[in-house]
């Protein structure tokens, strides 16, 4: 499996354009509120699709796949329970206080609402976790692309063994998003999501159609995988009959309310893009816009994977590798069986199947959308669906990039640094800031390929310290009486609550360690996933309890100071969209009927 | 902000259309095999070929 000059080509226009776009926006980045928040220029649909597109990275490409080749249907919960309510909430209720205060940032506004030891606490954690999260999902794609071996040709050619593919792979997209990025800042970012969200629809659409269609259509799928795997809700009364192994109050709580709302509200990641909107109407938009595609986004991401396990596997073979030309992770002749077209897991070490306690062996559904991508589309298509895979990866990486230079910038850098200096310093920090952003992303990347472990336990450091964050922001702009103390010590200790919690609870067949149980195992759960949802809504619980005892005995905020900031103390914004369609409200309505009724249709 | 991303989006999409669909034209009927018989370079170089029009004519309507 080579590619063909076709499929070069096509990728070579996406990147020219990437990076015509981040130039031609050059002229127009001269201050600070440029780079940073795009002007506060940019219209709603514009924000909606970056919106949903930052997060858009490959590892939701893939993993979203890779869930629903694992659990089936029930994968939708992370959209139809999880990110819709959570991105209307925000829109109707939670942007008048973050666009209406002007804050430059999500830690800006903690600084005004509190004080600057929450503000500190936030936007040092948020920095560390942008930069970590880039790097990890850079060294994940480059291992993918490494996997594949479809672009070893030129590397060959070229006389190099096939491991610098990985190398090449994550400095060719760390330098041109760096380009864009440094060019034009946020509203380069934000254009080149929106481009980037079109080419994903466009390479993805015609995958669902041919596996679909291969399959035998809805009822072929239905045929072939178990029920359980079919329905969202099936089996969910009790969390040891279906595949998640989680309950209803697990799913609603932990996954609809803590984890989905802590993410889509208080992320800075996201909430910039609606930041950098032209008007509070468009800010409040933003969100309630990307959620129309994003409620239909399943469709696209979980359905591939339920394909690719139901297909039938003829042409398995197209992941094997040329002989006496194996990579680091090549895979072995022995992966020409698996399920549908997911081959088994193959371990980096020792090149063989990897398999569980009982002796299966396990699948590696990571590879799900890619062996798709091999096994439907013939030369021309597959170039672009590669290009789209590229896509989804450089505007999550963007995301990011532009989520850290701001918080660096306006949160550590003025706040702690060098508060006055001139707006040119600013903007100028900005893009020494977007350089070592990058730089330390690509370390991180190359830490994570050494040491797989250090990874797993700092993604768990930070799931404990955004866990508690919802309950900050909801006391906050709900409730005037909560202080800066109490939101402080509400989040200590409800991220110490998190670590407590998954320190003394373990899933199912897991061994204590980084998966849990390092104290005592008080409680076994049925899966990782149910523990994980039982972490957030343990450490929303204790931040929330504590942040209204610590606010009841402390002093305060004058209420003058919180004007803005708070629901009570804020007027109403008022829907000013000329048509009736296109008011906040009326969109709220109209996503969360589509998203009730997809639950119910596929219940 | 000077730039309308329907501009590029529309040329970006254009291109990939005639070329894609180009590819369809010229190519060998033996590489659809894979795509269940579809020669899908073809069908879906055209669709992407008028999203891009569509994208240009909304750009140019401003």
């Amino acid at each position: 499996m080579t590619l063909t000059s076709i499929d070069w080509l096509l990728m070579f226009v996406y990147f020219a354009f990437v990076l015509g776009v981040g130039f031609t926006l050059k002229r127009y980045t001269r201050t600070s509120k440029d780079f940073f928040l795009a002007g506060r220029a940019l219209p709603a649909w514009v924000c909606g699709l970056a919106f949903i597109s930052a997060n858009l990275g490959a590892q939701e490409i893939i993993g979203m796949a890779a869930s629903g080749a694992k659990y089936g249907i029930a994968t939708s919960h992370f959209y139809w329970i999880g990110a819709i309510p959570a991105m209307v909430f925000l829109g109707i209720f939670m942007m008048p206080y973050y666009y209406g205060s002007r804050a430059r940032s999500v830690p800006e506004y903690l600084r005004l609402r509190f004080d600057e030891k929450t503000r500190g606490f936030n936007a040092i954690s948020f920095a560390l976790m942008t930069v970590f999260s880039s790097g990890i999902s850079m060294y994940a794609m480059a291992k993918l692309l490494q996997i594949l071996h479809i672009f070893d040709a030129p590397f060959r050619a070229l006389g190099l063994p096939p491991t610098y593919l990985f190398h090449v792979s994550i400095v060719a997209s760390a330098i041109i998003v760096l380009l864009y990025v440094f060019a034009g800042g946020l509203s380069s970012a934000i254009y080149n999501e929106v481009l980037q969200f079109f080419l994903i629809v466009a390479g993805f659409v015609p995958l669902v159609y041919l596996g679909l269609k291969d399959v035998g259509g809805w009822s072929g799928l239905r045929a072939t995988l178990p029920t359980a795997m079919m329905h969202s809700w099936h089996g969910m009364a009790r969390p040891e009959t279906n595949p998640m192994g989680v309950d209803v109050f697990g799913v609603a709580m932990g996954l609809g309310f803590v984890l989905s709302f802590g993410y889509w509200c208080t992320d800075f990641l996201v909430v910039q893009r609606a930041m950098a909107a032209d008007s509070m109407t468009a800010a409040r938009r933003t969100p309630l816009i990307a959620a129309v595609p994003k409620s239909l986004f399943p469709f696209l991401v979980i359905m591939p994977g339920l394909i690719a396990l139901a297909a039938h596997p003829t042409a398995r073979a197209t992941l094997q590798t040329t002989p006496g030309y194996a990579g680091a992770a090549s895979i072995s002749a022995e992966t020409t069986t698996g399920a549908g077209l997911i081959p088994y897991k193959v371990s980096d070490t020792t090149g063989e199947i990897v398999r569980d306690q009982n002796g299966r062996p396990q699948l590696d559904y990571d590879l799900a959308v890619p062996v798709m991508l091999l096994h439907y589309f013939p030369a021309g298509l597959l170039g672009l669906g590669l290009t789209a895979l590229l896509a989804s990866f450089m505007s999550g990486m963007a995301g990011n990039v532009t989520a850290f230079n701001t918080v660096w910038t306006y949160d550590i850098y003025q706040a702690y640094i060098r508060p006055k200096a001139p707006d040119a310093h600013y903007l100028w920090m900005g893009r020494m800031a977007t350089i070592f952003g990058i730089a330390a992303s690509v370390a991180t990347a190359y830490v994570a390929a050494q040491f797989n472990n250090i990874m797993d336990i700092l993604q768990l450091v930070f799931a404990f310290v955004n866990a508690p964050l919802l309950a900050t922001f909801l006391l906050g702009m709900f409730w005037k009486r909560t202080t800066g103390h109490g939101a402080f010590a509400g989040l200590l200790c409800g991220t110490a609550a998190a670590a407590v919690h998954h320190m003394s609870t373990l899933a199912e067949g897991a061994a204590p360690g980084i998966k849990g149980g390092l104290i005592t195992v008080a409680h076994t759960y049925y899966s990782e996933m149910a523990q994980n949802f039982w972490t957030a809504i343990v450490a929303w619980t204790v931040c929330f309890v504590v942040t209204i005892a610590v606010s009841l005995a402390t002093r305060p905020h004058p209420e003058d100071s919180l004007r803005g900031l708070v629901y009570s103390l804020t007027e109403r914004p008022r829907d000013t969209a000329a048509a009736w369609y296109a008011r906040p409200s009326v969109l709220a309505v109209g996503v969360l009927a589509l998203t009730a009724l997809l639950n119910v249709v596929f219940f | 902000m000077g730039l309308d991303i329907r501009v590029p989006i529309g040329l970006m999409f254009a291109l990939l259309g005639v070329l894609l669909s180009g590819y369809g034209l010229v190519s060998d009927r033996a590489i659809y095999a894979k795509s269940l018989g579809i020669n899908v370079n073809l069908g879906w170089g055209l669709v992407l070929l008028a999203f891009g029009i569509v994208m240009l004519l909304l750009a140019r309507r401003r």
